[in-house]
């Protein structure tokens, strides 16, 4: 498994050699893909017990949400509500504030905590539509007045209801991604959490994507995939090993660019640890980003996401 | 809490009828009429009786719809890759070799040049029968290709969609397809390329998060199911009765999620038408 991964890092890394792009984008990447490389020579492949230790830690009710990174590295915060059309989504928390000295725009999914209510009131971090149709208000506020995008990741996906369908669920992801792509503006996503599939992905189209150190990325929840395949939502544990959402694992295929450290034991035993290594890792991504011309930044977070897969011929 | 994304392999699994007894695949499962297969195929896959609309094949869409032999098909040498090591219950590979023998296409999308009603177009063609049409890279891929050439040659895009989502086997790569194909999309408009999306039962979950909402123009056959989540997980979640035309075009159509609904006689007409216009009538 880990020499076919080389193989094909491998692959990639001569490919992007080839390019010659101007820039230092390119050269970021070889870099990045070299140091993978070198973390595979000396053979760290994650067991099925660490992957699902991932799963759990990501899904602790005690981690850390948007709010309480917003509460710790976002000074003079205002949360925006609503998507001025039909209502405010209480999944989705978004709104500007000061980041390390410059005005930022803050997106993210917010889980409740505690008593049934409130994990309720917040639907589990499950948004509907509007909440992604609130997203791209803030994020049009971004582009407009120049201030970097940052989007936290934490949802189980979007929300499975009647309602979401009628106001067209799949349709605000498409535009919530459309709009990140069109952002002239720098925008780093970290997932903190869960990545749940397509309620993630509408957030995840940044110049910089990163992954905390315990958090899970993926196209399906290990219950749902173990369901399908083997119809036993008990197998989830088999499952999560099979597609492995893990942080090492999404870096290696280079879904992601980076891995922020979490505080010995998980985020949620010590908040503002996790926070203060969050906000480095935003911070130096945003400082590289910002050296970066507006269009040349969108032209290259275009291109990322267009090499993204695996195909033969 | 468990699947709340649906996938194609849900739809392999799914029981086709769970009322009754298996049909024909030539019956109308509306109206129980039967037919040839020369008649069906004569009458573009329409129930002559009550105008059910039964699944078109990739290959067989492209007769109905493009001006004949001026499919072009492009990068059809590419083929899915294993990036997972995935096994369920079987491999993924094995899957895709099955999958290849019974459909005679290389993945679940076909893409080329061609013409309808003379108008230049480039075209992707999904098709339903290979593993649900699932996206995966090879469909991310050609998808974005296909965006490129439109771009190059500088004619418009259609794209006739049939998927029920992400291809679970390829794990997060799969997902990635679908931001890839917003971002072709969005270098399409922005070199003002035409983009005209057609939803065919069923068009569902990552293609909905992705391009087949982000056409110019959105149309859809009658009775297409569009949601993003498929009807038995939604159920599951509400616990309730759904509407009786949950997700599918109708509803969709009502709600302002669609430009037209189109029947599969019309469809053709309605192209050129389309093309034409956003050609400025040359």
């Amino acid at each position: 498994m880990a020499g076919e991964l080389e193989l094909r890092l491998r692959d990639r890394l001569a490919k992007l050699r080839g390019l010659h792009l101007p820039g230092s984008s390119v050269s970021d990447e070889v870099r990045r893909i070299e140091e993978q490389i070198e973390v595979m020579e000396t053979g760290d492949e994650r067991s099925e017990d660490e992957i699902w230790h991932s799963v759990e830690l990501a899904r602790h009710p005690e981690r850390p949400y948007t709010l309480d990174y917003i509460e710790r590295l976002i000074s003079d915060w205002v949360e925006l509500h609503g998507d001025r059309a039909r209502m405010d989504d209480p999944a989705i928390v978004s709104g500007l504030g000061s980041f390390a000295g410059r005005t930022v725009a803050v997106i993210g999914h917010q889980k409740g905590r505690g008593d049934a209510v409130k994990r309720v009131k917040r639907n589990f971090g499950m948004a509907n539509p509007e909440g992604y149709r609130k997203a791209m208000r803030v994020m049009a506020i971004a582009d407009r007045h120049g201030f970097p995008v940052i989007t936290l990741l934490d949802t189980p996906g979007a929300y499975p209801g009647v309602a979401a369908e009628q106001h067209g669920q799949g349709g605000a992801l498409a535009a919530s991604q459309a709009t990140m792509a069109r952002l002239l503006v720098p925008t780093v996503a970290c997932v903190i959490g869960e990545g749940g599939s397509g309620g993630a992905v509408a957030f995840a189209l940044a110049d910089r994507v990163l992954m905390q150190q315990h958090a899970i990325y993926s196209v399906i929840s290990p219950e749902g995939c173990a369901t399908i395949l083997w119809r036993d939502a008990g197998q989830a544990r088999k499952a999560a090993a099979a597609f492995k959402p893990d942080a090492a694992h999404c870096l290696e295929l280079g879904v992601i660019d980076g891995i922020v450290p979490e505080p010995e034991g998980g985020a949620h035993t010590d908040f503002d640890n996790a926070a203060i290594m969050l906000g480095q890792s935003v911070r130096s991504a945003l400082e590289e980003l910002e050296q970066v011309d507006a269009e040349e930044l969108r032209r290259r977070r275009r291109a990322r996401f267009r090499s993204l897969g695996v195909v033969s011929s | 809490m468990a699947s709340r994304i649906d996938v194609s392999i849900e739809h392999k699994h799914a029981p086709p009828d769970p009322g009754g007894p298996k049909k024909h695949p030539n019956t109308c499962p509306k109206c129980s009429s039967h037919y040839r297969e020369d008649e069906l195929i004569a009458n573009l896959r329409v129930c002559a009786q009550c105008g059910y609309h039964f699944p078109v094949g990739a290959l067989e869409r492209i007769q109905q719809l493009l001006d004949s032999d001026s499919f072009i098909e492009e990068a059809k040498e590419l083929r899915s890759a294993d990036p997972l090591s995935f096994f369920d219950l079987r491999s993924y590979k094995e899957r895709i070799a099955e999958a290849e023998l019974k459909t005679g296409l290389g993945d679940a999308l076909l893409m080329g040049q061609a013409k309808i009603e003379d108008q230049d177009c480039q075209v992707t063609v999904m098709d339903f029968s290979f593993m649900g049409g699932s996206m995966g890279s090879v469909v991310g891929e050609k998808f974005a290709r296909a965006c490129e050439r439109a771009i190059e040659r500088h004619v418009p895009l259609v794209s006739v969609n049939a998927s029920g989502g992400a291809r679970m086997q390829e794990g997060i790569f799969s997902l990635m397809q679908v931001p890839k194909t917003v971002c072709a999309v969005e270098n399409m408009h922005d070199a003002r390329v035409p983009f005209i999306n057609v939803l065919t039962h069923p068009t569902t979950a990552g293609l909905l998060a992705s391009f087949a909402t982000l056409g110019d123009v959105t149309i859809a056959e009658p009775g297409t199911l569009m949601c993003f989540t498929g009807p038995r997980v939604v159920q599951q979640t509400v616990r309730e009765d759904l509407p009786d035309d949950f997700g599918r075009a109708e509803a969709n159509y009502r709600f302002g999620h669609l430009d037209a609904i189109v029947q599969r006689q019309e469809l053709r007409a309605v192209l050129g038408k389309l093309l034409r216009l956003f050609n400025h009538g040359r």
